[in-house]
């Protein structure tokens, strides 16, 4: 039947495509192609800077395995094999980093995944829709604050002298300069993160407490159920799916941690505190031009990073319905 | 709900809003600050008076800050990396983002995979600043437009809303002819006002906050944004810029005062146009959160 077909040049099908040999394959695949030109030519610039953008900079990696010289280019460049992935993991800087990127994780995650989903179990029992409103308003705009400002008023707002919300008085009789002490560089951090990010990271909660059935609550409260009842009961249990996703992906970014705020906030004292991957990366391969080391630490936090990002969303994937894509 | 309610219910009620208003509080708590300390009397404020709102009124710390030229090349920049930046993103993520909407299009497998690799999986610091240089933009404005162009996690955003849009409206405009450019164009596009607020506001945040690679790939000042000012002014203590605003940088109290005004100068235009976008952002995380 096939072969009939093709000797009549007629219109090839889908169905021909995928029993027939490769080049009916290929012509069928040009055909479409042929049929959806307008949509090819749409995606062409994007597709292109997505070549030359992300996909140009994975052929730099390369960079890591050789001596960079930015004069030879990156193809023209000696091999050396893992040796600047040697002396970084022989470095005493090696345990610091690695250290500080996950405690900062672990900081964000225990202090600062609960409380979105508290802040929208709580706006759910407010009654006054109008108050609701003013606080989700109130709490999402921080997000939307940059960096730069945050950190900003974080150092205005902690300084020793004329800060008003420099507590150490309280603890050591006067104030110190509390944004350059390793002791509160990761309270602040973690701290200033929580207080940008909580209210906008609770919308994700909202919708999904917008979706349970108030008729569950309504039954419940017939049956004499108390309103904390309820959350433990119904909200809790309805949201779990959402919770256990979002904790899922989080785990799963727990090797990375940027270096835009860290690198505002942070200072030769207290980079045994503050220091993580991608600031040293910064710091050593970019600003200190040490290309290559800086490419082969890049590189092993970015491997690290892809199998727990990959293992994690895996596992959301399976657990639930929700995933990265 | 029932009505009426227990003792403990009530007593729950007025605790829970108690917390949140707290929470609303706390968010609000520095923003104020900052804008009462900008416009406070200098006296007050160097006395420590203000606490929450302003205590006397002076506007000179703003007269200052307005007087430094450099502020408006700064600023001049931060908008032209907007604006730009913002409909280049726009335009680009569209045009990825309607294909791929297409379930027929015969790439939208090959493309997904491309563009969804990248949000495992990237290149790095180095090796993108190398790649920069070799393009010959460093230095260059349009590196700050070239560098994210296209967010994958927006143009998936995107293409979910176009997937929710009935097949019907195109089946009578592929019938009459109409080219794939004039759908988007015409049809698409005007039913698309909510994703188009989304993505306006994901990007121009990002753009009117960015400081980090104006700071790595432009190496003039001349090209930096406001917020590379901000940080020079208020984080380093940059002494040129404050003298050429007329203030004594070792006067330590007058110049504290002046970076306040100046963090709520950089500030003041995203909270102007937050209440018009505020109703999207909503939308766009919801889309978000939904499986492509």
């Amino acid at each position: 039947m096939d072969k009939s077909m093709l000797k009549q040049k007629k219109v090839i099908t889908a169905n021909d495509a995928a029993n027939g040999p490769f080049s009916v394959k290929l012509r069928y695949f040009w055909r479409l192609c042929c049929r959806d030109r307008q949509l090819i030519l749409m995606v062409i610039i994007p597709v292109v800077w997505y070549i030359i953008f992300c996909y140009g900079p994975m052929y730099g990696i390369q960079i890591a395995f050789k001596n960079f010289r930015p004069a030879r280019g990156i193809a023209g460049s000696d091999w050396v094999g893992f040796k600047h992935f040697i002396r970084f993991f022989e470095s005493k800087y090696c345990w610091r980093v690695i250290r500080n990127t996950l405690v900062i994780n672990i900081y964000q995650l225990v202090f600062g995944f609960p409380l979105p989903i508290i802040f929208a179990i709580m706006l759910n029992e407010v009654r006054s829709a109008r108050l609701k409103k003013f606080v989700q308003s109130v709490t999402y705009f921080p997000h939307f604050i940059s960096t730069v400002i945050v950190v900003s008023m974080l150092v205005q707002m902690f300084a020793a002298d004329t800060g008003i919300l420099n507590f150490t008085h309280l603890i050591y009789g006067s104030n110190i300069a509390v944004t350059n002490d390793p002791r509160y560089f990761r309270l602040l951090y973690v701290g200033s993160g929580i207080w940008q990010n909580f209210g906008f990271g609770s919308v994700l909660y909202v919708a999904a407490i917008s979706g349970i059935d108030t008729e569950m609550y309504e039954a419940a409260s017939i049956d004499g159920a108390s309103r904390w009842k309820c959350i433990w009961h119904i909200t809790l249990p309805s949201i779990l799916p959402t919770i256990m996703i979002q904790l899922l992906l989080r785990l799963g970014s727990m090797f990375s941690q940027g270096s835009e705020k860290i690198l505002l906030m942070y200072s030769p004292s207290t980079y045994e505190v503050a220091d993580v991957i991608s600031t040293y990366v910064y710091r050593e391969g970019l600003v200190g031009a040490e290309y290559s080391y800086g490419a082969a630490v890049g590189l092993f936090n970015t491997v690290v990073n892809f199998i727990m990002l990959f293992t994690f969303n895996q596992i959301a994937r399976k657990a639930g319905e929700t995933s990265l894509w | 709900m029932a009505k009426r309610m227990s003792i403990g219910d009530r007593v729950f009620e007025v605790i829970v809003t108690a917390i949140v208003l707290f929470l609303g509080f706390v968010c609000l708590y520095p923003l104020i600050y900052v804008f009462s300390c900008s416009i406070s009397n200098p006296t007050a404020f160097m006395q420590g008076k203000v606490k929450l709102f302003p205590v006397g009124f002076s506007f000179e710390s703003y007269m200052m800050v307005l007087r430094a030229q450099a502020i408006w090349t700064y600023y001049y920049n931060t908008v032209w990396y907007t604006v730009v930046g913002t409909i280049c993103n726009i335009l680009a993520t569209i045009l990825l983002a309607y294909p791929l909407s297409k379930r027929y299009f015969v790439l939208r497998g090959p493309i997904t995979v491309l563009i969804i690799i990248t949000m495992f999986f990237g290149g790095g610091l180095i090796p993108t600043f190398i790649m920069i240089n070799n393009l010959g933009l460093y230095g260059s404005r349009w590196v700050m437009v070239l560098l994210g162009l296209v967010s994958t996690y927006n143009t998936i955003i995107a293409r979910t809303f176009f997937m929710s849009l009935p097949e019907e409206l195109f089946e009578s405009a592929r019938i009459e002819g109409a080219s794939e450019f004039k759908v988007l164009w015409k049809i698409v596009a005007p039913l698309s006002k909510p994703i188009l607020a989304v993505l306006t506001l994901y990007y121009g945040v990002g753009h009117w906050n960015t400081y980090l690679s104006a700071l790595i790939y432009l190496p003039s000042s001349d090209l930096h944004p406001i917020q590379v000012l901000l940080r020079r002014v208020v984080l380093q203590n940059s002494r040129d810029i404050l003298e050429s605003a007329d203030i004594d940088p070792d006067a330590q109290i007058a110049s504290n005062q002046v970076k306040y005004a100046a963090i709520f100068f950089t500030m003041v235009p995203i909270m102007c146009l937050y209440p018009f976008l505020q109703k999207y952002f909503v939308k766009g995380v919801m889309i978000g959160a939904l499986k492509g």
